[in-house]
């Protein structure tokens, strides 16, 4: 197998980073076979107070299918237990769409004929003030990957305007080094959200054929620089669909727990994108059911009870519904993927398509009739 | 014993349940604390929305002491910025002092505790610290100028119990200020056996936040606390467990 930790492979201004975690994780996700996995390991992983990585590989192994409305139980009690019924709504902002990245799966894809956009500081305040008028106060700040059209110079003047109108604020741009992460953080940023989009090294490199993307390790080890930057929370996901998404899932919860052990006051997040259709439509054959992205999600639940999960609005709004109930601790609302189309400004093209249009307004009613409570704001910056 | 007062700081209270209040749906605060008989709450100040959206500020009834707690503070100067918030947001003086520097257990920094006590001792607080129950740690924080200590029973959210009984009935012996017990309390049987220690006050959220009758569950709180402290005032019987009492006696031989 190809050595990702070299840094040859490095373009000059990329940082390099121990990489005693990368070697360990690809390790143990080339040992990981979720079909060795029986019944009795997965009511053995069910009985546990607290759940090792082979209770993991188990609980998201086929073994476990027929075990779902238990793990189901187990999860709300472990999500109850750490976070109460609170459910935190954010929503993400696109301030630009320019990319140099070739991954062949997403609409902003730099060989893809969309339109492109890019706010300017006026655009910016526009939508920023346009969401703050709903009550929203977490944001998430997306960019495209591209350092020629929005430079960190940009992304930290996204950051320092968010501050203005936002409590909450986080970051999904292309990996920066930690000296530019603690550059974001000092301008008012609180977590980084880098997706590895799949752990499987071959598949990484079919699906980012060109760009700085296509440096797996560099990648890799974004939300440890992000730590070391002094980022207080980093949040993980594969895109589920492009590999096998058992063996990403494993690998990505490995590599969250990994993190963990080695920063313990980080704030580990997982997501659970799926891939959605969007210009590329033949890409979506290796999809995830809905049931096994609960599992997906059931199973990072109960192996690292105190993570937080973030439910997408690529989901129907039934499934988002009833998964905060099970699960998931945080949840999006009034999006859009669109550059611009907050305030109205401008349009650029959307990344993919949305199953949940719902407002701030309805989406915090339909967590209340649930019984849950709508948390707008956790934590504090002093 | 109807002037039996719980004294922190010399801030008298009847009860001795304290609610926090981070778990819970926002409408079910009131009537968690009008059955429980509450009269002090833990407010999360990284979760006070100040002219925002479900202020949960707006939902604690008034004449209820606000206990600020400190959660999301990973070291003392961060708690003790987080404590001078809270008084400028108008909760009072009471603050607990939170410091976590583990996202897996939650367990408390009783180092970073103790630094943060004596910087807001100077500044006027009254000062409840969550700590591991720690002999050594609870006599630096009175030091320190604490009004109280609040080990915990066990792992915050775990509903496991008084798992640190033994180190708790040690403070109790020791130290001098209220024992307040915070995190661990799963069941109102357990915040009884503790009270029948010796401990001056619960604190609850999680055991009742999950109930499926927060309400019903705050009001047996309130009962077993009550049966507890008076159990611990009348002070408890001889309870003879694996040991009987030996039939032929070994000191016989004195009177021959």
């Amino acid at each position: 197998m190809r050595e990702f930790t070299d840094a040859t492979d490095y373009e000059e201004d990329m940082e390099h980073i121990d990489s005693t975690i990368l070697k360990d994780v690809l390790k143990r996700s080339s040992e990981y076979n979720p079909d060795v996995y029986t019944n009795r390991d997965v009511k053995s992983a069910l009985s546990k107070d607290s759940l090792d990585s082979e209770d993991f590989g188990a609980l998201l192994s086929p073994a476990a299918v027929p075990f779902l409305e238990e793990m189901a139980h187990r999860a709300r009690e472990e999500t109850r237990k750490h976070f109460g019924n609170s459910v935190i709504i954010f929503t993400p902002l696109y301030a630009s769409n320019y990319c140099t990245n070739q991954c062949v799966y997403c609409g902003f894809g730099s060989r893809n004929k969309i339109q492109r956009a890019k706010l300017t500081g006026d655009e910016i305040d526009k939508e920023m003030e346009a969401i703050a008028s709903t009550g929203m106060q977490e944001i998430l700040l997306l960019t495209g990957e591209s350092r020629i059209h929005s430079g960190p110079e940009y992304i930290e003047d996204l950051v320092k305007r968010a501050t203005e109108h936002f409590s909450i604020i986080g970051l999904e741009v292309y990996p920066l080094n930690a000296s530019e992460y603690n550059i974001m953080q000092k301008a008012g940023a609180d977590y980084v959200t880098v997706f590895q989009e799949t752990y499987d090294p071959k598949v990484y490199a079919d699906m980012h054929p060109g760009g700085r993307k296509r440096n797996y390790s560099y990648r890799f080890n974004s939300n440890e620089r992000a730590l070391m930057g002094g980022m207080r929370g980093v949040g993980f996901a594969p895109l589920l669909g492009l590999a096998d998404f058992r063996k990403d899932v494993f690998t990505c919860g490995i590599h969250a727990m990994e993190i963990q052990r080695k920063y313990p006051h980080a704030e580990i997040s997982f997501s659970l994108p799926r891939l959605r259709p969007c210009m590329n439509k033949n890409l979506v054959a290796n999809s995830v059911t809905e049931s096994q992205l609960l599992q997906v999600a059931m199973a990072y639940r109960l192996f690292m009870p105190y993570a937080g999960q973030t439910i997408s609005t690529r989901e129907r709004p039934v499934f988002r519904d009833n998964i905060v109930n099970i699960c998931a601790t945080k949840i999006s609302a009034g999006v859009s993927v669109g550059v611009g189309e907050h305030s109205g400004t401008e349009n650029g093209d959307v990344q993919f398509d949305i199953s949940d249009p719902r407002s701030l307004e309805e989406i915090k009613n339909s967590l209340l009739a649930n019984g849950i409570q709508p948390v707008f704001k956790d934590y504090v910056r002093v | 014993m109807k002037n039996d007062l719980l004294d922190i700081g010399g801030h008298k209270f009847k009860s001795r349940f304290i609610l926090g209040s981070g778990k819970f749906s926002l409408d079910m605060t009131r009537k968690v604390i009008e059955n429980g008989g509450v009269e002090m709450a833990t407010l999360a100040v990284r979760r006070a929305n100040v002219g925002g959206m479900e202020n949960i500020l707006d939902y604690i009834p008034k004449g209820i002491t606000i206990l600020p707690n400190t959660s999301g503070a990973r070291n003392a100067d961060e708690a003790v910025r987080i404590a001078e918030l809270a008084r400028e947001l108008g909760c009072g003086d009471f603050v607990k002092i939170e410091i976590i520097r583990d996202t897996k257990y939650l367990l408390p920094d009783n180092a970073e505790t103790t630094k943060a006590i004596a910087k807001l001792k100077a500044k006027d607080f009254v000062i409840l610290p969550y700590m591991m129950p720690d002999l050594s740690a609870a006599r630096d924080m009175e030091e320190a100028g604490a009004d109280a200590i609040m080990p915990l029973g066990a792992p915050i959210g775990s509903n496991k119990g008084l798992l640190t009984k033994d180190f708790v009935k040690i403070l109790v012996d020791e130290i001098d200020l209220p024992i307040i017990v915070d995190a661990g309390i799963g069941k109102p049987s357990q915040a009884c056996e503790a009270m029948e220690l010796g401990v001056a006050a619960i604190m609850a959220n999680t055991a009742v936040a999950t109930a499926n009758d927060p309400g019903t569950m705050a009001k047996s709180f309130k009962m077993t606390i009550e049966a507890g402290r008076l159990a611990y005032l009348s002070g408890l019987g001889r309870v003879l467990e694996n040991r009987g009492e030996a039939s032929s006696p070994l000191t016989g031989f004195l009177e021959e």
